[in-house]
């Protein structure tokens, strides 16, 4: 999992870097705040940091054998991950309404790139969540505990991916 | 590893029903195969279209005779401006990452590691599934890519922007497929790659240490940690080519053809080569690794200096990720920047020169045994030496300058891409092949397929580094139209003819192949006399390898041990090895 | 250059025989043959360590510091000394698929002042004298490539590059493009013209008189 991880890491740094790397090299770049909806994105973080939180907290009661705790927390967990996408959603089709498209800019072809990318992990997150969810309805075994463990893991990498995004985007 | 994977390996599981057994399979041993024959397809597929390409050359704008007629119907017979660069594009394309990846890669990793660490599969048998499968799709992307309308991709391998990303300059879908198919092998490799590091590091067998690994592996190993660093980076400038290409975004075209400022074309090339430039590597790195096994094999002595060798390994897989730049000397770059990637990268020369001492020093009064795997291993070393050697010429950033973009690029290239790794997927199939299948490869024949792809290859390919030196660029498609070039023509009539025979003496090595497999004769169990451990179960393996799991007692190379009286080497499972004292 | 060339060959000729030399006396004098008992080493030996590190320090030393101090050489040789912006011929050639557009700034010695004179494919220098080439592109990348000259350089779209060089000897020369650029890559042909002095100051005096000619391509021309 943790070679795993390294990869979506340089996955990440490809994309990241080549925005930094276009930043750098052009003028008229959009002031923090001037095109993104920074308030929405932030509620965004929110909701994806407290995600993490719970992630973490079904693990723990996963690993104290308690399945109905745990199954509540990846409920949570989920369910904050989907709150998260339909933000996303909205988001873009507000930004789209505005004239705002991948199209329309260098920074918002960077925007849509990075943040789809992002929200399409964070889909696939999801679907991982549910699934352990019905695992962990059925037993709760050793294997399905280490499973959330090694999802959990995912989970926050993607969490740390936001955070630096929005950093990068709506406050830098 | 807590993934729920182990209760699936036990070993007294029956083989499932046929589909399950042959294309749908989790066992490492079939998905192998399957990799080994969709390499090889490939091969042939790519190594038919260099004819093309040689006759353009040879005989610009004539009709092929006999085949040009149903390839090229339009124009009589004669290859087109237009199909030209599709004919090098997809050899590039096709033979780097779905013939001899999956070979060198695919087969030979996932046949070798679960065996050689004494394991029962893979880490992660079912993404080692998918992993082949994702290898599929991409074939058939890239097959279908040849049919639609405006042909197959057309930018070079190397998909440099903006001719790549622009699709004014490059509008049919047969580019974007290209691409897609690209991503979905990366997506493949991918896979294998981690699959490949968590087999080795968690699933090796008891006492086996990675100081006792065979040196195949730790090149696999290396190659697979090159992989899942680099290929994703490439994945994402490939993702963003597209969104360039049909989403209407300018990343990576600038100047007149960009629909707004703000691109940056050099980025594409910063990005492609910090994947390619290791990516030479990741393919290099496993043949490194068979190579001194095999040497130490056929030698019947200890590899020589095998910490040096595995450090050395370490080194350039490190070295691999900082000399991008110097393929990128004449894109305008800073001379001081230039002059960093210059001397990055000739201080490859130090390990590779150690792994040329352990090598040689390995055969250093040995008892050579002159067999098919071994005169392929040979053979690696001297076309690597060339190959290698040449790089030097290329690294000097003022001499680069001349030879930047000419067929002295395409020569060197070839000697280590091709010649090195194709003889190490030679070599690995002549050498496991009584494993895999249970029976020999005819001896003779074997020999008569090295000499002649041996002193083809070098013709070949010196030639090309000759009329590079004479200033020949690459990927044009008629070196007549240039007055300095046309002293030189002979040569690319002589090459033509040289291919042909390098092509048609393969026919040998696919027909000793096809007809062993059913014809050759039965395989003992150890038919090399090798120490390792994928040579103690029966050839073919049984379904899952180990019914024990071995334990190990020594390194994998030890021949020739004194105390040994009965016969000259000792599997790493006897344990007789302890009494040895030796590792 | 020439020298830098015939120092790497030496360099990697002595190395690649020594190679080929030992494997050629390891295969025939350590062939199998019955009763004879290989050497059992491991090569882990103080002294086997310390051959291998003498020998890596060996090869770092006589072939990487010595060929990048020959490049450093050949570098300062070849490219060291700028052309005085004030003597030299300054060009811009701007490619574009599958042609190469050439501009020179005409009588009064700048550009984009209506006295420029364009040509496509064919490049007038004058002998001995130095040359600035300033390269952009229209489309994609293309590469400036003089093979009897031996210099290159890629012009890629949204930069602008440069090099230099000097012809010594009148003719006429080819110019190639070195960098696929679709399908028409290798008829992108131009072609050099070295001319005398006089010569070319009177084809220069010519195009500009044929009246103003105004391209629609070109930048500010920067010393670089």
């Amino acid at each position: 999992m943790w070679v795993f991880i390294v990869s979506e890491i340089m996955f990440f740094t490809g994309l990241i870097g080549s925005y930094i790397v276009l930043r750098l090299g052009s003028a008229g770049w959009p002031r923090p705040g001037e095109v993104l909806n920074t308030a929405l994105l932030g509620i965004n973080t929110v909701v994806l940091i407290t995600s993490s939180l719970t992630m973490a907290l079904a693990l723990n009661a996963a690993e104290a054998d308690r399945p109905r705790a745990s199954g509540k927390f990846l409920l949570a967990t989920a369910l904050l991950g989907c709150t998260f996408l339909a933000i996303k959603i909205y988001d873009y089709a507000h930004m789209v309404h505005q004239g705002f498209t991948i199209s329309s800019s260098l920074f918002g072809s960077c925007y849509y790139l990075l943040t789809g990318f992002h929200a399409l992990h964070v889909l696939s997150g999801v679907i991982v969540v549910l699934y352990l969810l019905a695992a962990s309805r059925v037993a709760l075994s050793s294997t399905v505990v280490g499973r959330i463990e090694y999802s959990g893991l995912y989970w926050h990498f993607i969490d740390v991916v936001w955070v630096i995004l929005f950093a990068i985007l709506c406050l830098v | 590893m807590g993934l729920g994977l182990e209760g699936k390996m036990n070993p007294t599981d029956t083989p499932p029903s046929f589909l399950r057994r042959r294309l749908f399979s989790t066992n490492h041993k079939v998905i192998a195969v399957l990799y080994l024959l969709t390499g090889i397809f490939w091969l042939a597929f790519g190594g038919l279209m260099t004819l093309l390409i040689r006759w353009q050359l040879a005989y610009p704008w004539q009709p092929i005779p006999l085949i040009g007629r149903f390839l090229f119907p339009e124009s009589g017979g004669a290859v087109t401006p237009e199909a030209y660069p599709m004919l090098f594009t997809m050899h590039g394309g096709i033979m780097v990452f779905f013939a001899i990846t999956p070979i060198l890669l695919g087969a030979l990793g996932n046949y070798t590691i679960p065996l050689e660490v004494g394991a029962r599969d893979m880490a992660f048998p079912r993404l080692n599934m998918l992993s082949y499968w994702f290898l599929v799709v991409g074939s058939l992307i890239l097959l279908v890519s040849f049919f639609v309308p405006g042909g197959a991709a057309g930018f070079g391998w190397t998909i440099y922007a903006p001719l790549s990303s622009s699709t004014e300059v490059t509008p049919g879908w047969g580019q974007d497929l290209f691409i897609l198919g690209l991503a979905l092998d990366a997506v493949s490799i991918l896979m294998g790659g981690i699959n490949y590091i968590t087999t080795i590091l968690k699933l090796r067998a008891p006492g086996l240490s990675l100081r006792r690994l065979p040196l195949t592996q730790w090149g696999l190993f290396f190659s697979a940690v090159l992989n899942t660093l680099w290929l994703p980076i490439v994945a994402a400038a490939l993702f963003m080519v597209l969104c360039d290409r049909r989403l209407g975004t300018a990343f990576f075209v600038a100047g007149p053809l960009a629909p707004r400022a703000g691109g940056q074309v050099l980025l594409f090339q910063h990005l492609f080569w910090g994947f390619g430039h290791p990516e030479v590597y990741i393919l290099i790195l496993p043949v490194w690794g068979l190579v001194g096994d095999l040497l130490s094999v056929f030698s019947r002595k200890p590899a020589f200096g095998y910490k040096a060798t595995v450090l050395s390994m370490l080194t350039i897989t490190i070295l691999s990720g900082v000399v991008w730049g110097h393929h990128m000397f004449t894109s305008g770059m800073n001379p001081l920047v230039g002059k960093a990637f210059m001397f990055l990268t000739i201080a490859v020369s130090v390990p590779t020169a150690i792994f040329f001492f352990n090598w040689l020093a390995t055969l250093w009064r040995g008892s050579i045994r002159l067999t098919v795997p071994l005169l392929f291993a040979l053979g690696i070393v001297y076309v690597f030496a060339v190959g290698g050697l040449t790089g030097l010429f290329l690294a000097l950033q003022t001499f680069d300058v001349y030879v930047h973009d000419t067929y002295f690029v395409v020569g060197h290239f070839h000697y280590t891409l091709a010649a090195s790794v194709l003889f190490g997927a030679f070599a690995f199939i002549y050498t496991w092949f009584p494993k895999i299948f249970g029976r020999q490869m005819d001896e003779q024949m074997g020999r008569l397929h090295f000499w002649l792809s041996f002193v083809l290859l070098n013709m070949v390919f010196s030639v090309m580094m000759f009329v590079g030196l004479h200033g020949h660029m690459r990927r044009i498609a008629d070196a007549t139209a240039y007055e300095f070039l046309k002293p030189i023509q002979p040569l690319n009539v002589f090459l033509g003819w040289a291919v042909l025979g390098l092509v048609a003496s393969q026919i040998l090595f696919f027909y000793n192949f096809f007809h062993s497999l059913k014809g050759g004769k039965p395989a003992p169990a150890n038919p090399w006399e090798a120490g390792s451990l994928a040579w103690t179960v029966s050839s073919p393996p049984p379904w899952h390898n180990y019914e024990v799991i071995p334990q190990v007692w020594c390194g994998p190379h030890e021949y020739g041990a004194p105390g040994l009286t009965d016969r000259d080497w000792i599997s790493q499972a006897d344990p007789r090895a302890k009494t040895l004292g030796e590792s | 250059m020439d020298h830098l060339f015939r120092v790497a060959f030496g360099l990697t000729g002595v190395a690649f025989l020594a190679v080929v030399f030992i494997l050629g006396f390891c295969l025939i004098r350590f062939r199998s043959h019955p009763g004879h008992r290989p050497l059992y080493t491991h090569g882990d030996s103080r002294l086997a360590i310390s051959l291998t590190v003498g020998f890596a320090i060996l090869i770092f030393l006589a072939i990487d510091v010595n060929l990048a101090i020959h490049d450093h050489w050949a570098w300062r040789e070849a490219w060291g000394s700028p052309p005085d912006p004030a003597l030299a011929l300054k060009i811009e050639i701007m490619p574009e698929q599958f042609a190469w557009n050439i501009r020179y700034a005409g009588m009064d010695g700048r550009f984009r002042t209506g006295d420029d004179v364009t040509t496509i494919n064919q490049l007038y220098v004058p002998v001995n004298r130095p040359v600035i080439v300033q390269l952009s592109s229209k489309d994609v990348i293309h590469s400036f490539f003089l093979p009897n000259l031996r210099v290159k350089m890629d012009a890629v779209p949204g930069l602008v590059t440069s090099l230099y060089f000097q012809a010594t000897k009148t003719g006429t020369y080819d110019i190639a493009c070195a960098e696929h650029c679709g399908f028409g890559h290798y008829r992108m042909r131009g072609f050099l013209n070295v001319l005398s002095e006089e010569e070319f100051g009177a084809w220069l005096a010519q195009e500009g008189r044929e009246g103003p000619q105004d391209a629609n391509w070109g930048w500010d021309w920067k010393e670089r």
